[in-house]
């Protein structure tokens, strides 16, 4: 697990539903960093504006990634910058991706919406709503072939639930016994749709019930809920009874950074951002006296402190060279595209 | 004249079509109450209600195959697609639907939809979200295609495109919605399917439509200063394609080039370079080049993405090169 190495708070992942603190952490970092993520794009510094912020869904990203062991496989939709780092992602490389930089995740070539890592199971975050669902089933086959017990997961948004490619997806996990699980992250809307102006059909959790899946439906209030309806639909789903899970949270910023959210009305947003699983989780550790204010306070310094270095990192670096534009089209050893003035060159050399 | 968008022409051409009849109407995501997502129908929502501005779920294939049922009932639905990255989700609706109904039920009834998107570079948008898929749509026998370059006709194209009896796919660009030109919407036009000469010269014709139009005619404008003077062809629409209108420049200049922001194998460019080619093989001093994108997808980094495309420079560099 790719962690910032000189931040021994934030070396081990949470261990069970009762740590809360490291599920606290672990949160804190997801919001620190995509507050970074809107401040790269203040400063001019991202590639473009369409950065969609997870702030207010990182219980599901949370919930879920401290779940997710090696072996285990997932997509993201465009909004997944927690889920992520979650996982285990470097911010590092996730900022400097996202300011579309050579040493970002995908050279560059990707960005917010296209992050990936092999190496910690990312098969993608994807720009085509519900594009990235059908890789899961795809994922399931091979894990259950492979039968070491691990599964795939797709994250997508409330959007997602009306594309038909999540039924044709989700009807094939079911039928093959797939250890798969589809987590739909409920933040109410898709850009200015409430999720009542694109569906009448709004338990969610019933369209998967009714295709033979495990379905379930949790409020993304409280992290250690979130986790511990994750965790029973993931041990079913290794076992081969693939899941749904909606987890209902709130977007609390514009759909992307050019949206300042002209159609919801001020109160939608007061009731929407009062449900803050950070704040919650925050003010749960300190009710119960897990931890001190002061010690919750320092540790979310440490966590700025963190992210303050991924964006200084994404900014010193280099964008690609241009040389690596025809580069990774096709596979390594094979004829890279000819480059158009190439083409020209030959055909004007002739006169 | 009245200075105006490239989005308020097309927001009026929207308006202007559906005070007209009754029959037009919008849909699409985002269309409504948010006013699209690149604000082209920002008011309309307001001015014609929820019956004329239908906010759908995001549902592509079902949007456009909705459009489709709606003109053989006898409506008049704009469909919008917000990128046409996204033209491939639909492309079953759209390729073996849309465009094959006259035919296949033996002309009894056509299928009156415009489909509008936008595409192209730009934004920094990423490789799903910056492509310019005209050709798959070009290919496609049945499917009409309009590519306005400029603000007049982002207005008069898309009068033009509700008018057809046949289904329009529109394509706009993301680049060009903030252009600003002064305009005079009474003005005469050239017909639908009719090209634009937008600049007439002796030494070369520069073939080519859509954001590249602009990219063109500053190149062409540099060279001006430097004595060459080029004839610059805008499309409007790739079909109908009006080859008359290129043929007879070419034969007139004798050199042609083709510049697209599509990418270059088996795209636009392809095909009217080689139709250049068959049809005004004697009078061609030099091979018809064609400029257009790379074959790769399109990175999000800003540097990559630039020069994915042909940049005016390019597009002048190799324009001397022709001419000299
Ligand atoms: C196939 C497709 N249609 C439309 C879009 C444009 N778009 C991007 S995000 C979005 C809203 C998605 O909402 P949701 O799935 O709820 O995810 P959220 O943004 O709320 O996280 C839309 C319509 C797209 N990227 N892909
Ligand atoms: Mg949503």
């Amino acid at each position: 697990m790719t962690r910032h190495a000189t931040d021994a708070a934030v070396a081990e992942p949470p261990r069970s539903n009762s740590d809360l603190f490291g599920l606290y952490r672990d949160m804190r970092r997801v919001r620190t960093f995509e507050e970074r993520v809107g401040e790269l794009f203040v400063r001019g510094q991202s590639a473009g504006s369409m950065l969609h912020l997870s702030i207010g869904e990182e219980s599901a990203a949370v919930g879920l990634g401290s779940l997710m062991r090696k072996g285990d496989t997932f997509t993201t939709h465009h909004r997944g910058h927690g889920i992520f780092l979650a996982r285990g992602a470097d911010p590092n490389r996730m900022m400097a991706e996202i300011a579309g930089k050579e040493t970002g995740y995908c050279s560059g070539k990707g960005g917010s919406m296209h992050i990936a890592d092999m190496g910690l199971g990312h098969l993608g975050a994807n720009a085509i709503v519900g594009g990235g669902i059908p890789a899961v089933v795809g994922a399931g086959l091979a894990s259950k072939r492979a039968g070491e017990g691990d599964v795939s997961i797709a994250f997508f948004g409330d959007g997602a639930m009306q594309q038909g490619i999540l039924y044709e997806s989700m009807n094939m996990a079911a039928l093959w016994d797939l250890p798969v699980l589809f987590v739909c992250i409920n933040n109410q809307y898709g850009m200015g749709t409430r999720i009542e102006q694109a569906t009448k059909g709004r338990a969610l959790h019933l369209r998967a019930q009714a295709l033979g899946l495990n379905g379930e439906t949790v409020d993304g209030l409280d992290v250690r809920d979130v986790r511990a309806t994750a965790q029973a639909l993931l041990d079913d789903a290794r076992l081969g009874h693939p899941g749904f899970l909606a987890v209902e949270c709130y977007r609390f910023f514009g759909h992307a950074r050019m949206d300042k959210s002209p159609y919801r009305a001020e109160q939608d947003e007061t009731e929407g951002r009062a449900k803050d699983p950070v704040r919650f989780a925050r003010d749960a550790l300190i009710g119960d006296g897990t931890a001190p204010e002061d010690t919750l306070d320092s540790l979310d310094k440490e966590i700025e402190a963190e992210m303050d270095g991924a964006i200084d990192f994404a900014i010193a670096a280099k964008q690609p060279p241009l040389s690596s534009m025809f580069r990774d089209v096709y596979a390594v050893g094979e004829a890279e595209p000819e480059p158009v003035r190439t083409r020209i060159d030959r055909i004007l050399a002739k006169d | 004249m009245t200075e105006m968008t490239y989005r308020d022409a097309l927001r009026q051409a929207l308006r202007d079509a559906m005070t007209e009849d009754d029959r037009v109407f919008v849909m699409g995501e985002e269309v409504g109450r948010y006013g699209g997502a690149y604000g082209v129908t920002k008011g309309l929502y307001e001015e014609f209600g929820a019956d004329r501005l239908l906010d759908t779920p995001i549902s592509e294939p079902a949007i456009v195959g909705a459009a489709v049922g709606a003109a053989m009932a006898g409506l008049i639905p704009v469909a919008e697609l917000m990128y046409v990255d996204f033209i491939g989700m639909t492309m079953d609706q759209l390729g073996n639907q849309a465009a094959k109904i006259r035919y296949m039920f033996g002309g009894q009834i056509g299928v009156p939809m415009v489909l509008r998107t936008q595409g192209g570079t730009g934004r920094s948008a990423g490789a799903q979200h910056s492509q310019s898929l005209e050709a798959y749509v070009m290919h496609t026998p049945g499917l009409r295609l309009a590519m306005p370059a400029t603000v007049a006709d982002a207005y008069h194209l898309l009068r033009g495109a509700l008018r057809q009896p046949d289904p329009v796919v529109f394509i706009e660009h993301k680049a060009l919605y903030t252009l600003k030109e002064e305009v005079d919407l009474s003005a005469p036009v050239p017909d639908w399917g009719k090209a634009a000469i937008r600049r007439q010269g002796d030494d070369l014709v520069i073939v080519t439509y859509s954001r590249q139009l602009h990219h063109v005619m500053k190149a062409a404008e540099e060279l001006s200063r430097e004595g060459f003077e080029v004839t610059v062809i805008d499309l409007r629409t790739l079909n109908p394609l009006d080859f008359d209108t290129i043929r007879t420049e070419v034969e007139r200049v004798g050199k042609a080039m083709v510049v697209s922001e599509g990418v270059m194998t088996a795209g636009v460019a392809a095909e009217l370079a080689a139709r250049i080619s068959e049809e005004c093989f004697d009078y061609l001093r030099e091979p018809v080049i064609r400029v257009a994108g790379e074959d790769i997808p399109i990175s999000v980094s800003v540097e990559l993405e630039t020069n994915s495309v042909p940049t005016p420079a390019f597009v002048r560099e190799i324009a001397e090169r022709v001419m000299a």
